[in-house]
């Protein structure tokens, strides 16, 4: 079977992010990027499967500036077998991405795909269930746990409440969560073969797809600061500032 | 060399830095609390390695390394030292300073029988030449002796301050086969740990790089067969200085990661931490003293990758004489030198919590002195520029 992993591009968790000063976005001028640590958990899992026998090819795909090559070597690097880049230098939305990978699973017809259940630098958790939606799909979103037998997929996955087990018919959609398995390392030999690896570069036009956004940025931020905490006197006190100050009563 | 991006580093040798950094970060650093507390050394480390392909850099795939260049070597042990200075001192010692050594002298049969192991991990690599007695005249004032006795050598002597000493499996050791010959009657073997006569005498208690090991060893009788005689017989000054090069070469981008680690925290510290209601960093002599780490770190970012390219050209057999010798002298002075001011104004920015013994700046900052003194002293390093300059 084929499974399809889609892996971005993002600031890597360690730096330190700040607001541009004119309120346009975030300053990443110069910082380290990385693969996002959800993708990175989806290709570690659809490695495991191809060790297990389970799956036989791996198909990274990736998508955003040229630059976007380094994860989908990573991502080889860590077991998959060949890359796909949707190069583009517009900033692409989560329904664009959804579309392009509608597109890329239309012509590959993978029996699984595999996303992080959102990016560290957006944290939109909207790819995967759009693509569920573009392409009919099953989707077991906030994965922890999948095992694949009989043409059909059991998820376990995390939700508010516990845990909830679906099962899906193949081919079908899984995005990860924390607690699906923790990546291993490149090793220095796999990183030098990944080089060898075929990767192909395609664009969301020749996909037929228009990359233009949808969602209009009008200002960035940063979160307030966090005020001093204060002591109340007694429970009287307590409950007056709840329900007077914090209006939670 | 060409800059780009990278500060010098090829694609492929950035992508080292950066798994080594991952590593450093995720593995090495937890670690090194309780080997600066305890001078503790983690078993599992090395096979971990051996298995990521992060040994035997420099040796050829044919006998289990990666089979890359100095420079790529480089990049690894500057991401260990960000994070574990004193893990990293280990691998240098034995991928490099003992591995590298091996390769790059010994006969074929002890190239397939030692190197698999070391670049697997599952043995360690220590490299003896310093004795109690002998330090930077190592050559002249050597006392370990080795006598044939039919087809093996007896080592007779002591070896001090052995980085590895009390973990090594495999070691590079120096001893006097012809005393009369003085520097010219030294021979290098290769000593087991098992070998009946070795004996690790003491492990030492360092005042830096806590946690990688140090010992002084011991060898009464110690009996080596001669087919683990490395090169050739009163030969071995050729394979110390030789070496010695190559050394001080990669003791560099250890430094380099050392001194990166002390900026970054600075400059974190240093927003952070208020004084008269503001980030001491809106002072300008806190500023000044960032500046001028940022400066010494580039530059020695900058040695450091000069030197290890340059060592990447040095042909086998070269090496401890010319230009190759006056470089890697000069290139770790200055790194070492550097380093010792880039780690006081840590401190200071630090204040008072620089100077507690648990704190990380405080870590970095007892690894001073250390790289001024081994790998040859300041002093021996400026001996050999001058030598060099003068001579014609």
């Amino acid at each position: 079977m084929k499974i399809l992993v889609a892996v971005k591009r993002v600031v890597d968790y360690n730096v330190k992010v700040r607001p541009k000063s004119d309120g346009t976005g975030v300053d990443i001028a110069n910082a380290k990027m990385s693969i996002n640590p959800f993708c990175e958990i989806a290709v570690e899992e659809a490695v495991r499967l191809k060790e297990k026998g389970v799956a036989t090819e791996i198909v990274a795909v990736s998508m955003g500036a040229k630059q976007s090559q380094e994860q989908i070597r990573t991502a080889m690097a860590l077991g998959a077998d060949r890359g796909i880049l949707v190069e583009s230098d517009t900033e692409l939305q989560p329904l664009t991405i959804a579309k392009c990978l509608k597109a890329i699973v239309d012509n590959e017809k993978p029996d699984l795909v595999i996303l992080g259940k959102q990016s560290i630098d957006g944290d939109n958790n909207q790819t995967g269930q759009m693509l569920g939606a573009l392409t009919g799909m099953g989707q077991g979103t906030f994965a922890s746990e999948i095992e694949i037998a009989d043409g059909k997929v059991s998820v376990i996955r995390e939700v508010d409440g516990g845990l909830q087990t679906v099962s899906l018919s193949l081919p079908a959609i899984v995005t990860t969560d924390l607690r699906l398995n923790e990546p291993r390392y490149a090793s220095l030999p796999n990183i030098m073969k990944a080089k060898k690896k075929p990767l192909d570069t395609t664009t969301p036009e020749e996909l037929g797809v228009d990359a233009s956004p949808r969602v209009q940025t009008l200002k960035v931020e940063p979160p307030a600061e966090r005020q001093a905490g204060i002591k109340v006197a007694d429970v009287a006190e307590l409950v007056d500032k709840l329900k007077n100050e914090a209006k939670v009563f | 060399m060409a800059l780009n991006e990278h500060g010098g580093l090829t694609d492929d040798q950035q992508q080292l830095l950066d798994l080594a950094d991952k590593f450093g970060r995720e593995v090495l650093f937890p670690l090194a609390p309780k080997m600066d507390d305890e001078e503790w050394w983690p078993e599992e480390v090395f096979p971990q390695l051996g298995e990521l392909g992060l040994l035997g850099i420099t040796v050829p795939e044919q006998y289990g390394g990666a089979g890359l260049d100095m420079m790529s070597a480089g990049a690894i042990a500057q991401g260990f030292a960000r994070w574990n200075h004193a893990f990293a001192l280990s691998w240098v010692v034995h991928d490099n300073i003992m591995m590298n050594n091996l390769y790059r002298n010994a006969s074929e049969f002890i190239r397939n029988k030692y190197l698999p192991r070391l670049c697997d991990g599952s043995s360690i690599g220590a490299l003896a030449l310093t004795e109690p007695g002998s330090g930077s005249d190592a050559l002249g004032s050597m006392r370990t002796t080795a006598t044939r006795d039919g087809d093996d050598f007896l080592l007779n002597g002591t070896k001090m301050f052995i980085t590895n000493g009390p973990v090594a499996d495999v070691l590079l050791v120096y001893a006097k086969t012809d005393v009369s010959r003085g520097a010219k009657g030294i021979t290098a073997f290769v000593v087991e740990k098992d070998f009946p006569g070795f004996n690790v005498a003491q492990k030492l208690t360092k005042m830096g790089y806590r946690g990688s090991q140090t010992a002084e060893l011991v060898f009464d009788n110690c009996r080596v067969p001669a087919e683990n005689v490395v090169g050739e017989v009163n030969m071995g000054h050729k394979v110390v200085m030789s070496g010695l090069d190559f050394e001080r070469a990669i003791l560099t981008p250890m430094l380099l990661g050392i001194c990166e680690r002390a900026l970054e925290i600075s400059v974190e510290y240093s927003q952070t931490r208020k004084q008269f209601d503001q980030p001491i960093s809106s002072f300008q002599m806190v500023q000044s003293r960032l500046a001028e780490m940022y400066m010494l770190v580039e530059a020695i970012r900058s040695y450091s990758y000069r030197v290890l390219s340059l060592t990447d050209s040095v042909e086998h057999g070269e090496g401890g004489r010319g230009e190759i010798h006056m470089q890697t002298a000069a290139a770790v002075m200055f790194a070492a030198n550097n380093t010792n001011i880039i780690l006081d104004n840590a401190v200071q920015i630090h204040g008072g919590s620089g100077y507690i013994w648990e704190t990380e700046v405080n870590r970095l900052f007892r690894s001073t002195k250390l790289m001024e003194i081994g790998a040859g002293t300041t002093e021996v390093r400026k001996v050999i520029i001058a030598e060099g300059l003068l001579q014609s």
